[in-house]
């Protein structure tokens, strides 16, 4: 019966078409935002991708990886002397602005600076030049969206060799790394500690924005992030606490989760009422049919089933179509590297239970008209 | 409750009422009826007399208000919904005055929902409807969707639906009313070679007096009763000479 429930549904092609426009474009709106969500606040926390440590030791009011409330040099030293810190390494983060001496294109950068004897927190792929001449004097390496921008009105793109001036400091890049982009700010800049303190960044009392550290053998970056807490007085975050802190911090203070929210449930209404609207349409127009069917001898819960059935389908084909035009916008979000794009398992798996209850729902209106349906209906002309 | 008969169909007492309040209508009057087995039995009457109301009860289609309704000796007023959705499904064949026939499947496809329904597998099913198909002479066209039909090759198939899970007892409401002659002749041939067989019943609904000659007895309503049969092809023909 359930192969007669879907040659009734792909028969009547316009309904069929129209159903499953609805739930594909449902998906799409749905799944699309979602990505577009999760890229947008994959970016919020950049830095913790950047920069590798398990342990971020900050200011107890920081909340998330972007805020820079400074400390004291000395708070590192005090880290480290905490039982269980297997090494700890400052690091500087702050925005600044950087210019192309060439043609005086000015720029927001994400200054970071390096610990300069650890290299703690350097970038994982360096694709032009070496990580190791950042120790060289007057050096910084940069990402490929700072090409990209620092690229723009010069003949040849920015690359190793080239100079730039960090607060009205001369630089000479010796490196290219690829990064994830920053939510804030411009491209990510890395120098060493020292420098990026005392020469490139805005001078305030205190300069040290994090200390990065890293458990004993043995030891969970857990445990050892609540003892420095206790032992300092600093907020220690692991890797995936800070993570959660800085999304969390934007979930509260930005409306960007509500705008793809107000998104994501539009997609859900438009959805439904397309796919309601049409299904029952279906049923309507198709009352006769089932009403002969029951009349035959077909149970009612198996007619419900068949509508369910049906419903589901075009659910699963419109949330295929959906999901294929979402997975190609997302390649070609992230070949451009200027659209935030990022789809987590959950997010597929989550627009597919939305979808269901879609088609569910939709189904729903048409099972309680043939639930109540008299198949006497069928001998009245 | 089991009756031992020789009337496939014995109706006693029914009543059905429709609406509420003021607007209640008492459509079948405690009405008898019977309809025995291996016949062709006719039910005819103006319109609004109640004969497919009364159809639709003893196919089971409908419950009765009141009085006894047994189908080869079950009291079907008596079953519970889902009893009688079985009971219909392996002993009713219908065929209805608009064919009913789903568009979007094959002939052959249509014939075999009443197989399907009963949980035969889709293959067995198909084979069994082109079969009938051939039976009714329509085995070329079992890939045709209903609309590539004529409306009496279309009322063949229904026919074909309604005996593929050879049921014992036909309910046809008008089948001839939508056909011209020549369709309607061929088809009360086939419905009245089903009824030859003994232990099968057809029972029409009709207005169309043109094949009141195929009833072995007819059944005459007014007003929400059924008020005389006529039970030999010779007095029908008597009675109904002026019609055809």
């Amino acid at each position: 019966m359930y192969l007669v429930a879907l040659k009734m549904l792909f028969g009547d092609q316009s309904k069929y078409m129209m159903l499953v426009s609805g739930m594909a474009f449902a998906t799409l709106l749905m799944a699309q935002q979602s990505a577009l969500f999760c890229g947008l606040m994959s970016w919020t926390y950049s830095p913790l991708v950047n920069i590798s440590a398990s342990i971020w030791v900050a200011d107890s009011k920081v909340e998330q990886v972007n805020e820079n409330k400074p400390m004291r040099d000395t708070d590192a030293d005090r880290i480290r002397s905490v039982d269980g810190v297997a090494w700890a390494a400052p690091l500087y983060q702050g925005i600044v602005v950087a210019r192309d001496p060439t043609n005086s294109n000015f720029k927001f950068i994400t200054l970071v600076g390096l610990d300069a004897t650890t290299l703690a927190g350097a970038p994982g792929r360096i694709v032009q030049g070496t990580l190791d001449d950042l120790r060289r004097p007057g050096t910084a390496i940069i990402d490929e969206f700072a090409v990209e921008r620092f690229s723009e009105g010069r003949d040849q793109p920015i690359g190793v060799g080239d100079l730039l001036e960090i607060n009205d400091n001369q630089v000479e890049v010796v490196g290219i790394c690829d990064v994830q982009r920053p939510f804030i700010g411009g491209p990510f800049v890395y120098t060493t500690y020292d420098r990026a303190v005392s020469t490139y960044a805005y001078k305030s009392r205190k300069m040290l924005t994090f200390v990065l550290a890293e458990p004993a053998a043995g030891l969970s970056p857990t445990d050892v992030a609540r003892r420095i807490e206790a032992g300092t007085g600093l907020k220690a975050f692991t890797r995936e606490e800070f993570r959660w802190s800085t999304i969390r911090w934007f979930f509260r203070n930005t409306g960007i989760p509500m705008v793809m929210g107000i998104t994501v449930f539009i997609g859900l209404v438009v959805g439904m009422a397309i796919s309601a609207q049409t299904f029952y349409s279906f049923v309507l127009e198709n009352t006769r049919f089932l009403g002969a069917l029951k009349a035959m001898g077909t149970p009612t819960p198996v007619l419900c089933k068949m509508l369910l059935f049906q419903s589901v389908a075009v659910g699963l084909i419109g949330y295929g179509i959906g999901i294929g035009i979402t997975v190609a916008f997302g390649r070609m979000a992230l070949s451009t590297r200027q659209i935030p794009y990022a789809m987590p398992w959950q997010v597929p798996a989550i627009v597919l239970g939305i979808v269901l209850l879609i088609s569910s729902v939709a189904a729903l209106g048409g099972i309680l008209r043939i639930a109540r349906l008299e198949p006497a209906i069928v001998f009245r002309a | 409750m089991s009756i031992v008969t020789r009337d496939a169909v014995q109706m006693r007492g029914v009543d059905k009422y429709f609406g509420e309040g003021d607007a209640r209508t008492h459509v079948l009057k405690t009405t008898d009826f019977d309809a025995p087995l291996g016949e062709l039995v006719m039910l005819v009457g103006p319109s609004g007399c109640g004969k497919t109301t009364l159809l639709s009860v003893l196919a089971g289609t409908l419950n009765a208000d009141g009085g006894q309704v047994s189908v080869f000796g079950e009291r079907i007023d008596q079953m519970k919904a889902a009893a009688l959705t079985r009971f219909r499904a392996q002993n009713i064949g219908f065929i209805f005055q608009q064919f009913n026939l789903i568009p979007t499947l094959t002939a052959a496809e249509n014939v075999s929902v009443p197989l399907l329904i009963q949980g035969k597998s889709n293959a067995v099913a198909l084979k069994r409807a082109g079969d009938v198909l051939e039976r009714v002479g329509l085995g070329h066209k079992a890939g045709e969707r209903p609309s590539k039909l004529s409306g009496g090759q279309q009322q063949r198939v229904a026919i074909a639906r309604a005996l593929v899970h050879e049921p014992r007892l036909l309910i046809c409401d008008e089948p001839t009313s939508a056909l011209d002659r020549e369709n309607g002749t061929l088809v009360m041939q086939l419905l009245r070679d089903v009824a030859r067989s003994a232990d099968r019943t057809v029972i029409i609904v009709t207005h169309d007096s043109r094949i009141y000659r195929y009833a072995d007895r007819m059944a005459e309503m007014e007003d929400g009763r059924v008020f005389r049969t006529l039970d030999s092809a010779v007095a029908i023909a008597a009675e109904h000479s002026g019609h055809g």
